[in-house]
């Protein structure tokens, strides 16, 4: 029976490996693509073969030699960051009020957020444009970070008060009586044990930030404030008969560089289990 | 270092529930006085508000002889000991007992000795700069009591801190609480409901009840002098045993036999006004074996026969439990504490009774034995009120 039982776990194990490897390279497949596009010379673009027959630098050095794409990575970079940040400080503020505080209102406000979160963006794009315009926002870093922290609020409490209901409360108990004020028990007791889902949230926040499509196009006018998946798509080839899709490949591969990074920087830092050891055993 | 003083400190909560009730209560400077009572019964929020941690909703609280109702924790220069020891996991049990005296704005060579000091004390050197989540739970203890020490506040506020121990470690944490508050000679405030550490712990002890204070006084004379049937009942382990009887002139009679009431009792139920019909309560230890009673304290003694239940030998002592038939005492505070002790859904019919017999008694399991107890020893409860008859300063 065991040996039969042996084989039977031995044939799952492949079941699902097979079943894994089918998703994973389903997934990976177009990015696999895009970094063998971004690779291949101008002639040998469109010639179908998944390893490139000459390999060239042809497309990088082609995005980097304008100022089109350097200046719209900064500006993303800028923007996403500028965002995420504060976006997770008024959250974090926000969630531990909404977690361990009764007041007023608190429904109302959880309501209010989780309803600007399920709106459709693209129903406030014209207002907002006509708004920023006449404010003197349009097509500025300003213009673009307002709108974002304000989508990106909701989904920074919701994150964040979820971890904070995690905290025990007797903690900053603890610290009240250790003589802390509350501003004091928040920042070196609360909000350090808060960090996995400050970062978790960070994360969260920068992709949305930094993948944004509709606002930066809709929002944005010139090179001074467009960001990179917008100024992707003003990619044009030099001429008319030339075929942009060298350069979109490599634009493509270097904005998920600093996705990349951001997440590898943050996952180090979510500890999972960072509470344990704080009550009982 | 400093007394502490309740004034008829009330906690109501907004939804008008009355949690602790006029409270009042004067702890000396330098004593240990523990608060005790089943859950609910307002321990806890009382702790709570002299910490500062719960608001107090009438009454006062002075901390040396100041009113601290309005002030924050902070100000009040008390330290806490959670149930739950709440050590900060991200920091180092160095970094945790150095966190009061950082905020306190210390500087750093005396935080350092501060906190060797403590370590000295609590046997944590080993373990300064290890994260609580590698701690045994005994070495969590230390080093919550550890955070509390550093600082020499006026006094220390301790909610629970053995309940999360295994038994022995319990006991030797209980030594060692004694010991240090002794050493440090601070005020202390110790919230338990475990009468075991109630009565080896304090210099008083205050039993509580529903938000009121039932009695206050030195844990000898709880045990010897319960004011009323929740403190008789809640104080002593095995805890007091407790027959329905009746007063007929000047003798009592109850399922235990008739026995009459020695000159000491009878002036005591006379001078309180007693009904006739009256609860009657026993401590284990005031039974003994009728055959190694001498004559005269066999003649002045109540007595009775039974088949004994269930015989435990402890070595030194015989506990031998009867199972009498005849009508539970019933009162509310009795069924309050068998509600407490889990014992209320516990099937049994008639008067379940513990004695405490000499390790010379040839009682045995199955067999019936004759009982005597002191008659001088009874003590008298009324079971309307619970007030005890037989009461005594003395």
């Amino acid at each position: 029976m065991a040996g039969i039982g042996g084989a039977d776990t031995t044939g799952k194990k492949w079941g699902w490996g097979v079943l894994n490897a089918v998703v994973v390279i389903y997934a990976l497949f177009p990015v696999l693509w895009i970094l063998s596009l971004s690779f291949k010379s101008s002639k040998t673009l469109a010639d179908g073969n998944f390893i490139p027959r000459e390999w060239s630098l042809e497309n990088y050095q082609n995005i980097f030699s304008t100022s089109e794409f350097t200046r719209a990575l900064i500006n993303s970079i800028g923007i996403a960051i500028i965002a995420t940040a504060i976006a997770v400080v008024f959250g974090t503020m926000a969630a531990y009020a909404i977690a361990r505080l009764d007041f007023p209102g608190k429904n109302l406000l959880v309501g209010v957020s989780l309803l600007i979160a399920m709106f459709p963006q693209v129903s406030l794009v014209s207002p907002l444009f006509e708004i920023e315009r006449s404010m003197g926002l349009f097509d500025t870093w300003p213009g673009l970070i307002l709108p974002y922290i304000t989508f990106a609020l909701p989904l920074a409490i919701y994150t964040l008060s979820a971890f904070f209901r995690e905290i025990p409360w007797e903690l900053e108990k603890a610290a009240k009586m250790d003589g802390a004020t509350p501003g004091q028990a928040f920042r070196r007791v609360i909000a350090p044990l808060a960090a996995p889902g400050v970062f978790t949230t960070a994360i969260l926040v920068f992709i949305f930030c930094w993948n944004d499509f509709l606002f930066a196009i809709s929002l944005t006018s010139t090179e001074s404030s467009r960001t990179v998946p917008v100024a992707l798509s003003f990619f044009t080839g030099s001429s008319q008969f030339e075929d942009p899709a060298g350069s979109i490949a490599a634009a493509a591969v270097v904005i998920t560089i600093p996705i990349i990074l951001f997440v590898l920087f943050f996952q180090r830092r979510i500890v999972a289990g960072l509470t344990s050891g704080a009550v009982k055993g | 270092m400093a007394e502490i003083v309740l004034d008829k400190v009330t906690k109501r909560y907004p939804d008008d529930a009355l949690a602790v009730q006029e409270v009042n209560l004067e702890i000396a400077d330098g004593e240990f006085i523990i608060l005790v009572g089943p859950s609910g019964c307002g321990k806890s929020t009382t702790l709570n508000m002299i910490a500062g941690l719960e608001d107090i909703t009438e009454g006062e609280l002075r901390i040396g002889g100041q009113r601290v109702n309005e002030k924050a924790p902070k100000d009040r220069d008390i330290a806490m000991v959670f149930q739950s020891y709440a050590l900060y996991p991200h920091m180092t049990v160095k970094e945790n007992m150095a966190f009061p005296l950082r905020l306190a704005k210390v500087d750093n060579a005396t935080v350092e000795r501060k906190v060797r000091e403590a370590a000295e004390i609590l046997d944590l050197m080993q373990h300064l700069e290890r994260k609580p989540s590698n701690l045994s739970g005994g070495q969590r203890q230390r080093v919550a009591m550890g955070r509390a020490i550093v600082r020499s506040p006026k006094a220390f506020l301790m909610d629970e801190p053995l309940s999360n121990l295994d038994a022995k470690l319990r006991v030797q944490m209980r030594t060692s609480v004694s010991r240090l508050q002794k050493q440090l000679g601070t005020t202390t405030v110790y919230v338990t409901h475990d009468q075991t550490e109630a009565m080896t712990l304090g210099d008083r002890v205050v039993v509580m009840r529903g938000g009121v204070v039932q009695q206050i006084g030195a844990p000898q004379f709880l045990y010897d002098h319960p004011a009323n049937l929740f403190v008789a009942g809640f104080i002593g382990s095995p805890s007091m045993n407790f027959v329905p009887a009746s007063l007929e002139n000047g003798s009592l009679r109850s399922v235990l036999g008739d026995v009459t009431l020695t000159d000491r009792v009878r002036q005591l139920v006379e001078g309180a006004d007693a009904p006739r019909e009256v609860i009657m309560g026993i401590r284990p230890e005031h039974f003994e074996d009728a055959a190694l009673v001498d004559a005269a304290a066999l003649s002045s003694g109540g007595k009775f026969t039974s088949q004994v239940d269930v015989l435990e030998s402890m070595g030194s002592d015989k506990y031998a439990y009867f199972n009498l038939t005849g009508e539970q005492a019933a009162s509310a505070e009795l069924q309050e504490l068998a509600a407490d002790a889990g014992s209320d859904d516990v099937p049994g019919d008639g008067i379940s009774l513990v004695t405490r017999l000499s390790s010379a008694s040839g009682a045995a399991e199955g067999a019936s034995a004759d009982i005597w107890f002191d008659a001088d020893k009874v003590q008298l409860f009324d079971p309307s009120s619970g007030r005890n008859l037989t009461y005594t300063e003395r």
